[in-house]
């Protein structure tokens, strides 16, 4: 390793930068209304907030599936490893190295998990053999679906789906992905193995991550960034450690009040006033 | 008395009393069955991958025919018109996904239903602009399928079976063997599969889903023309056989619309029972042509049992 090239790194240009994106469904509902972020190479940044607040709606932009919804950005860009990638099909985006692992985990029910993970290789060229070695790879950080790899992957549990749409998008060699709410509807417990593997692959493989969470907790404390959304604009971004330390993310996010008790008329008083601020 | 002994004694042991005749009956309903598969099948493909009931079918079947026999007439031979032919199917495959598939994306099912009787009519107008409304011959010789037919004699009778429809068997067996492999192997096969299992999912791994609406169309273009050469082989080339794809329904119905193997087995069973039924029951007692409704009657029927069909896909659902 060279220690010059350390610090450069960091200073690089984000893998991804979202500027100032507005989103309108069909037409006329406003669900963004400016959203600005970014997430340096090799980076876990984390979009938190409530139901409604615009995560998903976020990710959509970037992976371009808004269209399928009849969503659309109508203002600002995204650039992506260098590139503007608003018009692009969400096949060609898959290509240039970014896939979106969507909530709700979405495998296809009736193919069998292997199936599952091979349909993550469909952008890819590089010949079978490669393919292979990846999954091999996937199957490393994902030893559970090696034992359920003849499956149909509809009847595998939570946990199981989760780590087979993570596999699945590995598979196409992505070089960022982006993960909404991967803790959702699963055990603690695997909602923190879910987590250590996105750190393992963050690490060892050098994948960047953005992920939409509800679990602030958790997603605080895997993220080095954060970003919170409400009623689709960033309210508040910092350092993880930094959010995980802020009163307000504590009170409203965390759950863990401040000073003492406070009578409820306060309580609602002042989470009235901060969000009229915000 | 009577009448319940003609109903369920009678037909048996004429079955029993004529073990020739009945095999013969058999394999006729059987040939017609592997057609009723074959354009089953058609619809199956398409409504899997993109959710799109295909009332064009019939009219493919046609037209595939049509052209096939059409550039023969203009001088083309046979086994060039062929792989012209598919070439025609596969830049209607193109077309179609080009100029109705593409613009009416995410729009109600309903929509692109009607998308496709317009497909329908289409097709209709321009296969008459070309090569004309009347009846024409299919090319069976020019194209090396025999037309002779072999007499085998089990149990002292004899039944007779001709070439051209044993040809059409195999081919229609072959031509299944080959989708399935190519669904279940390959990777354009895999897509199609997850294409048919969710949507928004497919999209997300980068599943192309225009190249995929094209392979799609153009395979149904393929069963198409190898439907349209049996059938016309058997009756003839003209507008009429689009009628026959409506029998296509009962077999979905009766396969559910989801399965290959539903098409496949539905189309047989619809084809042999439709038959036997018409030669026991149906002339007999019914004063015959039973054949024109007996397939709805016993979609019907399953369809008050088994909604999603005998094979229709099992719905996954955890709790």
């Amino acid at each position: 390793m060279n220690p010059t090239t350390a610090p450069l790194a960091d200073t690089a240009e984000p893998i991804l930068s979202v500027n100032n994106i507005e989103v309108i469904y069909d037409h006329v509902i406003l669900v963004l209304k400016g959203v600005s972020l970014s997430v340096p190479r090799g980076g876990i940044t984390a979009i938190l907030g409530a139901n409604g607040a615009g995560k998903t709606t976020t990710l959509k932009a970037i992976s371009n599936l808004l269209h399928a919804e009849r969503g659309e950005v109508t203002k600002g860009s995204i650039v992506f490893d260098g590139a503007q990638v608003q018009s692009l099909s969400p096949n060609q985006l898959v290509r240039s190295g970014c896939i979106q692992v969507m909530e709700g985990r979405h495998c296809f029910g009736h193919l069998s998990v292997e199936d599952n993970l091979m349909t993550g290789a469909f952008t890819r060229k590089d010949g079978a053999a490669a393919i292979r070695d990846d999954l091999e790879l996937v199957y490393q950080y994902f030893p559970r679906l090696r034992e359920r790899r003849t499956s149909q992957a509809g009847y595998t549990s939570g946990g199981e789906q989760q780590m087979t749409a993570i596999g699945r998008a590995l598979m196409s060699r992505p070089k960022m992905i982006l993960l909404d709410e991967p803790s959702m509807g699963l055990a603690p417990q695997l909602v923190e193995e879910i987590f250590e593997i996105v750190k393992k692959l963050n690490d060892e493989q050098g994948v960047s991550f953005l992920l939409a969470e509800q679990n602030t907790n958790v997603a605080l404390r895997y993220a080095k960034y954060g970003y919170i959304l409400e009623s689709g604009r960033v309210v508040l971004d910092g350092e993880a450690k930094a959010l995980r330390e802020n009163d307000d993310v504590k009170e409203f996010y965390l759950g863990v009040g401040g000073e003492g008790r406070k009578s409820f008329r306060d309580v609602k008083h002042y989470k009235r006033r901060k969000r009229w601020l915000a | 008395m009577e009448s319940l002994h003609s109903i369920f004694v009678a037909p048996f042991a004429d079955m029993v009393a004529a073990p020739d005749f009945f095999l013969q009956v058999v394999w006729e309903g059987l040939v017609s069955g592997v057609l009723y598969a074959l354009i089953a099948l058609g619809f199956v493909l398409i409504f899997k991958s993109s959710r799109i009931f295909n009332f064009a079918q019939g009219i493919m079947v046609v037209f595939a025919a049509l052209t096939l026999v059409g550039l023969h007439e203009r001088g083309v031979p046979a086994l060039l018109a062929v792989p012209l032919t598919l070439a025609v199917m596969f830049f209607l495959a193109v077309a179609i996904e080009r100029v109705v598939l593409r613009p009416l994306v995410n729009q109600p099912d309903i929509i692109l239903f009607m998308a496709t009787i317009g497909v329908t009519l289409f097709l209709i107008g321009l296969g008459e602009t070309i090569f004309g409304g009347e009846n024409k011959v299919m090319i069976t010789s020019q194209l090396g399928i025999p037309t002779g037919s072999w007499v085998l004699e089990p149990f002292g009778g004899f039944v007779s079976i001709e070439q051209k429809d044993l040809t059409a068997v195999v081919g229609a067996v072959l031509l299944v063997i080959a989708l399935l492999v190519f669904l279940n192997k390959s990777k354009m096969g895999r897509a199609i599969r997850a294409l048919g299992d969710d949507h928004q999912a497919a999209l997300s791994v980068g599943i192309s889903l225009s190249t995929i609406w094209v392979i799609v169309w153009f395979i149904s273009g393929i069963i198409a023309l190898a439907t349209g050469i049996v059938w016309g082989a058997r009756a003839g080339v003209s507008f009429a056989l689009e009628v026959i794809a409506l029998k296509a329904l009962p077999v979905l119905m009766l396969g559910g619309l989801e399965s290959v193997t539903g098409a496949i087995v539905g189309g047989l069973a619809i084809g042999v029972l439709e038959k036997v039924f018409e030669i026991y029951w149906g002339q007999p007692l019914l004063g015959g042509n039973t054949e024109a409704w007996f397939a709805y009657m016993l979609a019907l029927l399953v369809l008050l049992v088994r909604p999603q069909g005998l094979f229709g896909e099992k719905i996954i659902e955890r709790v």
